[in-house]
């Protein structure tokens, strides 16, 4: 076992699908089944590498382990240095397990245009920039992983996404929504990551002439990256983070771009696309800049807690399914936000915990919402009545994540939520704790809107009666391959609800050694 | 003493360019022209090599850098890598040539005797230490493409890219001599060493104003040549008028002996007054991005659109220039500055002649060049429209692909200085990629995600098959524009050879 943790499994884990991408151009349009069989081999191989990664790993060492640092581009200075700890350990394995299922689930299931060697070709890809960017410990490494994700979730929602046409504001433009969310989505992640790079490279210039992640840490906790310049190095950063999360105002092309995805561009990019930017501030952010990260916690706490009211009325305010839950993710995402804000490792392990639960939960919500238009051909929620009555186990599972979602205690939502509100009654020193009461107060208020608007949701697609145009209409309830994705979700779903340690196990050491590390300096 | 080892490349791409005429007064068919041209080219390539590993060879006698004339011409690293990319950039031209003109039996021959002469007058650029011999060099790139630009003698759009490029054409050679002459006038000098060491101190002296208007006029004739706004007005209608090959050589032979010419003027002959062509440079660069980024967003025909992005491209290149608006440039900022450029031109070139053959290969079946017309190009052509993504979205600077490194450099050359305006100019620069990729991707929006109009013979088009001297050049530029992003250092070691020519400071 030593090759493999030398950093070779680690880079198998990577890489694999990148090779199953360049397989599967080789055999030909027509032999479909030969394709899927190629994809899941390569993506079941990656699943199962970072379970072994899992049991190699020790949960005894705080620090990086596993990785490797070899030669890239000795020019400028930039290395092939990957590793994981335990902040990146339960995102390794998230992604791999939501590709693999995301596959099984598209088995049969293909959006139109079909084309179901493009599409795995694409979702191979994706799967490599995603696993990459969690191992990634150099800058200009992290970067490029980063922007691998931009062109197949592109291409994804472009060309298999929602063909009903919308008039986009301002422009007066009416085009599909397919074609307007793609450009949506790739150009704000895009301004986001272009003003990341240029942070990245003043990194460089201020912190030692090093992409190092963990060099840059150790140089940054010593302060050799003080105020001044620094304060819009951190901003640079945080326009390229916090497009990814997306944090409000920087939100509005998340809606657009899960509601045009296919169901399956839907789920890897609520699951694990927006964990990218979250990420980012944990392993980027907080470690190199730590003074800048205090000073700007107060705006990042009270744009999380914005984004958790703002998304939770928008919610309530949506007519259509999968855009309720596409809102749904923004409040979310602002409770891990919120957590990571506070500075503490308990608000930090929240937020990772957090990233896991809305990246099972969220992703089942989009594959059901997925199922269900299939069938109903329409996501309208007043169109979809009574549900329970026509697909019953449908209707179980929906009522089951709509649970989890909303936090309820004993599923995986709750730890998340919970802990982050609890992180922000004592946040770390240094920061304002009226404030932060204040937004655990806000942000509590949140969940209780979260509840509403997501038994809403339920009370409306599950509950009441059958519309009278289905009447005589024979619904195929969940088949077995939407059987076969969905059911180790639900178990993911209870098994970190009931036992959270299956996570912190993982991540409190590191988080632990991550926040005192970058705080020792700071007192 | 001569030192023909030194000269080989340009003894062989001279014999070349002969040797083409010779075979197209034969009976042989006009066929054979090309493969003599690719041939030579190839041969040429040869030496190149050799001097560029001089040091591990037996045969050679390693001396360094090579003086001749008087350091009028010089064999060094940077020279030498020009030299390769302009062959190589010149061979892929060729190999797009081939069946466009094939196609419509048009005075082969010819063509490719003035495409080599051309391309002689690039290679010399590279070497090129003096007023003189950088003049003629340049004459001698730019003569031939008037000629090229007006191919279809047929087409009155074609007749009309000519005659602008030949006006314009015309009138930077004469600013550009000028300019030249008023430095030359101040300093007493022709050679580059002798200039800068000529013009020490010379911003304190009287004639400081006449030697201000000597560069500033130098400079503006170079950003004739790499069409940098406000310059830029032929670049458009040149190149779409021209045939679209001449159009890629125009964009990326041409252009870069534009630059060549302007990294050695700047770097080596106007070292001492670096702040003073940074500050034109910034504007320039900072104009020709934002201005034909913008325009480009309005483009509804594939090559008009990659006119206006090379213009923009050209500002990305001046980016590093614009480094040393900065008075507290050091020496290694300069140089790093000089390694951005170089390897952005090298990348550079990759990526748009990859482009150009896409355009070219996906113009001979659909004989348009709108970009509606485009339209779901992917269902009947998949490989093409792959190939187009490809190449489009590593102008755009996405990674993996080569593209980005080329942004990469650019970015890291100016936020190294750490001066307001070279940050100022990164921060540009930036909005600007942001602005480009919309327009790149329109087109790719239109090849996969449009519907197929109406009019396009999708049966026919499925069997259509690409020239193979256009699939080879396809082939060559892809894994370059894959393998180049995804390892870097393959081009950034090269350009990091090249650097130290700068660093006279």
């Amino acid at each position: 076992m030593e090759w493999f943790e030398s950093g070779w499994g680690l880079s198998l884990i990577v890489f694999l699908p990148l090779i199953g991408a360049g397989v599967l151009l080789a055999i030909p349009k027509a032999n479909e089944e030969a394709q899927k069989l190629t994809a899941l081999f390569f993506t079941g191989a990656a699943f199962v590498l970072s379970i072994i990664l899992t049991f190699a790993f020790d949960f005894g060492q705080a620090g990086i382990q596993l990785g490797t640092q070899q030669d890239w581009i000795p020019a400028i200075d930039s290395t092939y240095h990957i590793g994981v700890d335990g902040i990146s350990l339960p995102l390794v394995v998230l992604t791999t397990f939501i590709t693999l299922l995301s596959l099984i689930y598209s088995w049969e299931h293909w959006p139109e245009p079909h084309n179901p060697k493009a599409f795995l070709i694409l979702m191979l890809l994706l799967a490599t920039g995603m696993t990459g960017t969690f191992v990634a410990l150099d800058l200009i490494l992290f970067f490029v992983f980063f922007e691998v994700v931009l062109l197949p979730m592109y291409f994804m929602i472009g060309i298999w996404g929602d063909r009903n046409e919308v008039t986009i504001p301002v422009f007066n433009i009416t085009t599909q929504m397919r074609l307007y969310a793609a450009i949506k989505f790739f150009l704000f992640t895009l301004f986001g990551s272009a003003f990341m790079l240029l942070g990245f490279l003043a990194l460089y210039f201020k912190g030692g002439r090093t992409f190092d992640m963990l060099q840059l840490a150790a140089n940054g906790a010593e302060g050799l990256l003080g105020s001044g310049l620094a304060f819009w190095v951190f901003f640079a950063l945080f326009l390229g983070f916090a497009v990814k999360v997306p944090m409000f105002p920087l939100h509005t092309w998340l809606p657009d771009a899960h509601t045009a995805a296919p169901t399956v561009g839907s789920v890897l990019l609520a699951a694990i696309l927006l964990k990218l930017g979250t990420y980012a501030f944990v392993r980027i952010a907080i470690p190199i800049l730590p003074e800048q990260s205090q000073n700007w916690a107060p705006v990042i706490g009270i744009l999380a807690v914005i984004g958790i009211i703002y998304a939770s009325l928008a919610c309530l305010a949506q007519t259509d399914m999968k855009r309720l839950i596409a809102f749904s993710s923004v409040g979310h995402m602002g409770f891990v936000m919120l957590g990571i804000a506070t500075m503490t490792p308990i608000g930090i392990n929240a937020a990772i915990i957090g990233m896991v639960a809305h990246g099972v939960i969220t992703g089942l919500l989009f594959f059901l919402a997925g199922s269900m238009s299939h069938r109903y051909h329409t996501r309208e929620m007043a169109r979809l009545g009574g549900n329970q009555q026509l697909m019953p186990i449908m209707g179980a599972i929906l009522g089951f994540t709509a649970m989890a979602s909303l936090g309820l205690p004993g599923l995986a939502g709750f730890w998340g939520e919970f802990m982050a509100l609890l992180s922000a009654f004592s946040p770390a020193e240094g920061l304002s704790v009226a404030l932060f009461r204040t937004l655990m107060v806000i942000g509590a208020v949140g969940t209780v809107l979260a509840a509403g608007y997501l038994l809403w949701m339920l009370q409306k697609v599950n509950f009441g009666e059958p519309g009278d145009e289905w009447v005589g209409h024979e619904f195929h309830d969940v088949d077995k391959w939407e059987m076969a994705a969905w059911a180790p979700m639900i178990v993911v779903t209870i098994a970190i609800g009931i036992f959270p340690r299956l996570v912190f196990g993982a991540t409190n050491d590191s988080v632990v050694e991550l926040v005192s590390n970058a705080f020792r300096s700071l007192g | 003493m001569i030192d023909y080892h030194g000269l080989l490349p340009e003894i062989l791409l001279a014999t070349t360019v002969i040797a083409v005429l010779v075979v197209d007064m034969s009976p042989a068919r006009k066929f054979w022209t090309a493969v003599v041209g690719l041939v030579g080219l190839f041969a040429t390539f040869v030496p190149v090599l050799t001097l560029g590993f001089c040091e591990s060879l037996d045969f050679c006698e390693a001396t360094g850098a090579r003086f001749m004339f008087g350091e009028s011409y010089v064999i060094d690293t940077f020279s030498l890598v020009l030299k390769g990319l302009f062959i190589g950039s010149a061979f892929v031209a060729l190999l797009l040539s081939v069946g466009y003109l094939e196609s419509d039996r048009y005075w082969q021959g010819e063509f490719y005797f003035l495409l080599l002469a051309s391309v002689l007058g690039a290679v010399v650029m590279a070497s090129s230490r003096d007023l003189v011999t950088i003049f003629v060099a340049l004459e001698l790139v730019t003569g031939p493409t008037f000629l090229m630009a007006g191919w279809r003698k047929g087409d009155a759009r074609s007749n009309e890219a000519a005659l602008k490029y030949f006006i314009i054409g015309v009138l930077s050679a004469a600013v550009l001599l000028f300019g030249m002459s008023l430095v030359y006038g101040v300093t007493g000098e022709l050679t580059f060493s002798g200039i800068r060491a000529g013009s020490v101190g010379v911003l304190d002296g009287d004639l400081s104003g006449l030697f201000i208007i000597g560069v500033l006029f130098t400079l503006l004739g170079f950003a004739f040549k790499v069409s940098a706004v406000p310059f830029h007005f032929w670049t458009p209608d040149t190149y779409e008028g021209s045939p679209t090959p001449v159009t890629a050589y125009l964009s990326v032979v041409s252009k870069t002996a534009g630059f060549v010419g302007l990294l050695a003027i700047c770097y080596l002959a106007f070292a001492e007054v670096a702040t003073l062509w940074g500050a034109g440079l910034w504007i320039l660069a900072a104009l020709s991005m934002t201005v034909g980024n913008l325009i480009a967003l309005r483009q509804n025909n594939v090559v008009r659109l990659l006119g206006y992005s090379s213009i923009a491209q050209g500002g990305f290149i001046l980016v590093p220039f614009g480094a040393a608006i900065a008075a507290n440039a050091s020496a290694t900022d300069l140089e790093e500055a000089f390694f951005a450029t170089v390897t952005y031109l090298l990348i550079y070139a990759f990526m748009n002649l990859g482009a150009f053959a896409v355009v070219i290969a996906v113009g001979n079946r659909l004989h348009s060049a709108e970009i509606d017309d485009w339209g779901g190009l992917f269902t009947y052509s998949p490989a093409l429209g792959g190939l187009l993504a490809l190449f489009f979205f590593s102008l755009a600077g996405i990674p993996p692909l080569a593209g980005w490194f080329a942004k990469f450099v650019m970015f890291r050359a100016v936020l190294a200085v750490g001066n307001g305006w070279a940050t100022a100019l990164a921060v540009i620069a930036v909005i600007n990629t942001v602005i480009a990729f919309y327009y790149y991707s329109k087109v790719v929006l239109s090849v996969f995600m449009r519907a197929v109009p109406d009019h396009v013979p999708v049966a026919e088009l499925r069997e259509y098959r690409t020239a193979p001297s256009l699939q080879f050049a396809l082939v060559l530029t892809a894994i370059g524009v894959v393998v180049l992003g995804i390892f870097p250092s393959l081009i950034a070691d090269i350009g990091q050879a090249t650097r130290t020519i700068a660093s006279g400071f």
